[in-house]
Formats: C-alpha cells, structure tokens, sequence
C-alpha cells in the first residue's frame, strides 16, 4: 500500500467536500440564471425588510386609532393620509399590514426551526443507528402524518391556549415527522455511496463517516424543504389567526385575525379583505418560488 | 390482488392504534387535565371529583386507555360542552355536508386540473402552459379563506350570483333531509327545487376548497405526462405507426395516472382540513365549521372526536388511493 491510511482518509475526505463546494457554488450560479429565483428571492426580501424595519416603513402605529373618522359600519376607504384606509377601529390599514409582515416572519422562522432541529434530530437519530430506533421514531411519524397538518396544528393550539408561542409550537410539531423523514431518507441513500463506503473500508468510525460525511452531504433536501415549510407556516399561522386561535390581544396586528374581522364589514367594506390576502400572497408566493428553484438547482440529476 | 389488499389494510391497524393513542394523550395533556375537557374550565372541585370517579381518571393510566378504546369502539365520544348533545350524533349530523363540500370540490379539481395539466404539458412552452403554470403557482399561495372572501363579494354580494353562506335558503325550512345529502335528498323526495338551491350554496365554497388540490394536480399532471411522454415506449408506440389517441391512452394517460392518484390521495388531507377554513367563511354547516366553533368554545369532547373523525377519513381515503394502484398498475400487486 503506497498510501498510509491517514493519508488515504484525507483524500477521501477533500474530494467529498470538494464536491460538495462543488455543489453549492454550482447551485448559486445557476440559482442567479433562474428568473424563478429571482422573483422569490426579492419578494422573500421585500417581505422580511418591511418585517425588520416596520417602525421605520409605517406611517402610524398599528394601535392609534382616528375615530373621528369611523361610522359604524363605514370606514374611509384610501386617502393621501391613509394610503389603505382606515379598519373598523379607525386603525392604519397600511401600518397594520405591515407590522403584520413582524408577526407573520417570527411564527414562520420560530415554528419552521422548532421542526427543523427536533425533525432533523429525530432523523439523524434514525438514519445513524438504524434497527429498531429507526422503526419507532419512523412509525411515530407516520401517525402523525396521518392527521391533516393543519387539523394537528389546530389541535395542538386548542391544547395550548390563545397565543402566538402556542401557535409556533403547533406549526413547529407538525413539521417535526417532515424533516425527520426528510433527513432520514437522504442520510440512508447517501450511506450507500461510494465516498461514505470508502471511508468505511479505510477504517474511519461509523459515527464520523455518519457526522463528517453522511450528514453534511444530506442536507440539501433539508434546506429546500425549510425554504417551503416558510411558506406553509405563513398560511397556517394565517389560518390559525382566522380560526381565533393567535394572540389573545385584539390590538396585534395578524392577517390571519385581520381577514376574520372584515366578514362583518365584507359588502360595505370589501378591500380590508384584500390587503391582508394580498400580504400572505406575496409572502406565501416568495418563499414557495424560492424553495423550488432551490430544489432545481441542488438536484445532482441536474448538474452539468 | 386479493393479497395485496389484505397486506394494505393489516398496515393500517398500527396506524390507527398509532392514532387512538395521539387523541387519547391528547386530552390528558391538556392542563387541568380530562376534567377540564368534559367540564369546561369553571367546574366546582365537587363536580371535578365527581367526574373523575365516573370516568374512572382514578384508574391507572393503560386501563383508562382500553375503557377509552371501548368506548370508541362503540362510537361514545361524550358530550359536546357547548351543545349538550352527544358528539356522535353531531359529528353524524353534519358529516354529510362536509362530504357534499369536499367531493364537490374535488370533483372540480379533478376535472380541471387532469386536462388543464394534460394540455399544458402536451404544447410545452405555450401560453396554456404558462397560464397553468402560473395560476398553479397561485392556487398554491393563496389561502382558501382569502379566496373564499373574494369569491363571496363578487359572486355572491355584488352579482347575486349565489347565496353569501348557509347550505340552503331560508324558504326551504319545509325541505325534508332523508340522507342529509341536501342535494340528493332534493332528487330523492321530488322536489327539484331543493336539489338546485342546495347545489347553489355548494358552489363557491366548493370553488375556494378546490383551488389548492387543482394547483398540485394540474402540476403534476404536467410533470407526469411531460416525464411519460419522454419514455422509450412511447417512441417505439410511435415507431410501430400507432395512432396518437391510442398512444395517448394506453401509454402515456395510463402510465402518468399513478402519482396523480396519490396526489389526489394526498391533498383529500388538505381539503378536510381546509374545510375547517372554508365552511367558518361561508357559514356552512359542515364538521369543519363545527370544529372551528368548538376551538373558540375550547369544546375538548368535540375537538378530539372531530379530529380522530377527520384524521380515519383521511387514511381509509388514503387506503382506498393505495388499493387502486394494484388496479392502475399490475406491478404494484406482485411487490
């Protein structure tokens, strides 16, 4: 043997991570050639600037409220002063979306990692040792995939009670059997290929073969699935808001709680309907474009 | 065939122990406890002792999970707090208006998002293909209950079109419900008139529920007939000089139908659960609006039983997908 087993496992052990540079900066530049990704990336920026600096963006306080204005069941529709209007509490329309947008980013980002990190753990769990762990936590996620995600989200809210944490630990634990499937999955392909087998033969432990090289490799599906998890927790969180299940306090501004409260005001009133929709739309629409030309650039079958 | 279905349906009985389990944990996690949930929050401590001795919470806890299993069994859900009345009989009452909505629905999903994606995929690149591509994109982003507000302003407020909520008018109190199908028991007692009026009020409720189940089938309709037609048997159909209706049948329609049915499997998940949304918005009397009012009443019985109700549908709907893969597919049989 000319090369000394250390030297071997370098070797094996760069190319992976060449390719995996590889990869990544592969997938960035054909992410810049798509116009999908375009579109997604600067509606998701748009969405999260207006988030970050609300207090900047809006014109009002979300709260203030003009009612000098307001008539039972009339409100002045868009004016010069008030580009959306004013809400039935003679609140800023336009102020109220906006810092909707804060509300809408941190249950999204909250829940999606609260699932990403227990689902990815749960995954790696079950890909690294297999055998019966691998059954239990895989039987365990087929349960709860068997109930409808937003149904689950909704029962763990009731559970919970009225409130913005108990709405992201509802999205957080549906999403929890999605990447621990997700992630178990890649791991299992990727335990087959051939670096992760050479590494073996040479020696290396399985648990660093699994860390350093199974794990880091498997992460591509994870992070396209995030990206549309995002999208998802913003209508769930929209729909949650709807059912009545979001904070209990009447002043925050969700748009899922915002739409619910035009059905009383919907034929006098019916653009305090469309602005919220509007906002989830777009948001929505972001983060899904993004995510799937994400998944179309990391996919290996599409490399050139 | 035979095999498979008996080796389909035995893969379900952990699933549904998987489940009874899940809603059973369900209400003991619940912070006051099962008590609260059968009592509501503000019961006198004699009640709460008196309840806990009757549904046997005294008990340990793998014995209270066979009574509970029993009392499944044999459909004892207990009693909705807000209305008093046994949970199964108002789970019965209104399953048949969620069915109406939820099959409607999907049978417009079906029969636009099949040809939608069939033609958007056979003239690649064209303005059919872009519309559908991007009014799939659309369908995915939008919530149904956004979508429902729209739908009811401009067809039902501002055109008159149809009814704004209800699932009948408010002349048709004399209606009778044999079946509680409203649109059937309209045909089946004679009575034409009840059958239209009913079929009214499903309509926009039924064209909100469907946008998303038409999104993800139109899309991978496409995709699957994009991916089929590019196959080598489709050449060599070709090759052998056969007509292009009989290539479109037997080769391509056929070959692509396999992740379309599970698509269609999958998403009856998304349309009961967005039932929930879709029957709050248009006031329809359904298991999805009763659920909804039994969250903001905190109507433990009722949200348990609503959810293990809606979650069995959801995987014998799912079975039934499975099972007409052997049909769809002889490969499928001898795996």
């Amino acid at each position: 043997m000319s090369l000394s087993g250390a030297e071997a496992q370098e070797t094996v052990l760069t190319q992976s991570e060449e390719a995996r540079g590889g990869l990544v900066r592969d997938a960035f530049r054909r992410l810049r050639r798509s116009p999908q990704a375009i579109v997604g990336a600067t509606l998701v920026l748009l969405f999260v600037l207006v988030a970050v600096f609300a207090p900047l963006l809006a014109p009002y306080s979300p709260t203030a409220q003009d009612l000098s204005q307001v008539r039972p069941g009339q409100f002045p529709g868009p004016s010069a002063e008030h580009l959306l209007g004013l809400d039935q509490l003679g609140r800023d329309e336009l102020s109220r979306i906006i810092y909707g947008a804060r509300y809408s980013l941190i249950i999204g980002v909250v829940s999606v990692t609260i699932g990403a990190t227990v689902g990815m753990a749960l995954g790696l769990l079950a890909g690294a040792f297999g055998g019966w762990v691998d059954g239990l936590v895989m039987r365990a996620a087929d349960i709860m995939l068997a109930v409808p995600s937003l149904l689950l989200a909704i029962g763990i809210a009731a559970l919970l009670g009225r409130s913005i944490t108990s709405v992201m630990i509802a999205i957080g634990v549906v999403n929890i059997p999605v990447f621990a499937r997700l992630l178990r999955g890649a791991m299992l392909s990727q335990r087959e290929s051939d670096y992760a087998l050479a590494s073996r033969s040479l020696g290396v432990t399985k648990g660093r073969v699994v860390l350093k090289h199974v794990f880091p490799n498997s992460l591509a599906p994870v992070i396209v699935q995030a990206t549309l998890a995002l999208a998802t927790a913003i209508t769930e969180a929209a729909g949650l808001a709807f059912l009545g299940l979001g904070s209990p306090d009447p002043s925050i501004p969700e748009w899922g709680r915002m739409l619910a409260e035009t059905n009383a005001y919907l034929a006098s009133e019916p653009l305090l309907a469309l602005w919220p929709g509007l906002a989830i739309v777009i948001s929505v629409l972001g983060f899904y474009l993004l995510g799937e030309a994400l998944r179309e650039a990391l996919d290996p079958k599409l490399r050139r | 065939m035979l095999r498979f279905a008996a080796r389909r349906v035995l893969l379900l009985v952990p699933i549904l122990i998987g489940l009874s389990i899940l809603v059973f944990l369900f209400v003991r996690a619940l912070p006051g406890g099962p008590e609260t949930a059968l009592l509501g929050e503000n019961a006198t401590p004699e009640r709460v002792a008196q309840v806990r001795e009757l549904y046997g919470l005294d008990r340990p806890v793998y014995e209270q999970y066979v009574s509970y299993v029993q009392s499944v069994l044999s459909l004892d859900f207990g009693t909705s707090i807000t209305t008093r009345q046994p949970v199964v009989e108002e789970i019965a009452r209104r399953f048949p208006g969620t069915v109406e909505l939820t099959v409607t629905a999907m049978i417009i999903a079906v029969a636009v998002g099949i040809p939608l994606g069939f033609v958007a995929a056979r003239r690649y690149g064209s303005w059919v293909d872009n519309l559908s591509t991007a009014g799939s994109l659309l369908g995915i982003a939008i919530p149904v209950f956004a979508l429902g507000y729209l739908l009811k302003y401009f067809f039902a407020i501002k055109l008159g079109w149809f009814p704004t909520q209800g699932r009948e008018g408010s002349l048709m109190f004399r209606n009778e419900h044999p079946t509680g199908f409203y649109v059937l028991d309209g045909i089946v007692t004679g009575n034409p008139e009840a059958a239209v009026d009913a079929l009214r009020h499903l309509i926009l409720p039924a064209l909100a529920l469907a946008t998303i189940p038409l999104a993800f089938i139109t899309r991978i309709t496409r995709a699957s007939v994009l991916e089929v037609t590019g196959e080598d048997y489709v050449r060599t159909a070709e090759a052998k000089g056969m007509t292009r209706s009989v290539i479109t049948r037997r080769h391509i329609l056929r070959n692509a139908m396999l992740p379309i049915v599970t698509v269609v499997g999958l998403q009856t998940g998304l349309l009961l659960s967005g039932a929930v949304l879709t029957e709050t918005v248009f006031a329809f009397d359904g298991i999805g609006r009763f659920l909804a009012q039994a969250v903001f009443a905190r109507d433990f019985p009722v949200i348990q039983a609503g959810i293990l109700f809606l979650a069995v549908i959801f995987v014998l709907v799912n079975l039934l997908v499975d099972l007409s893969y052997g049909l769809l597919d002889p490969r499928v049989r001898t795996r």
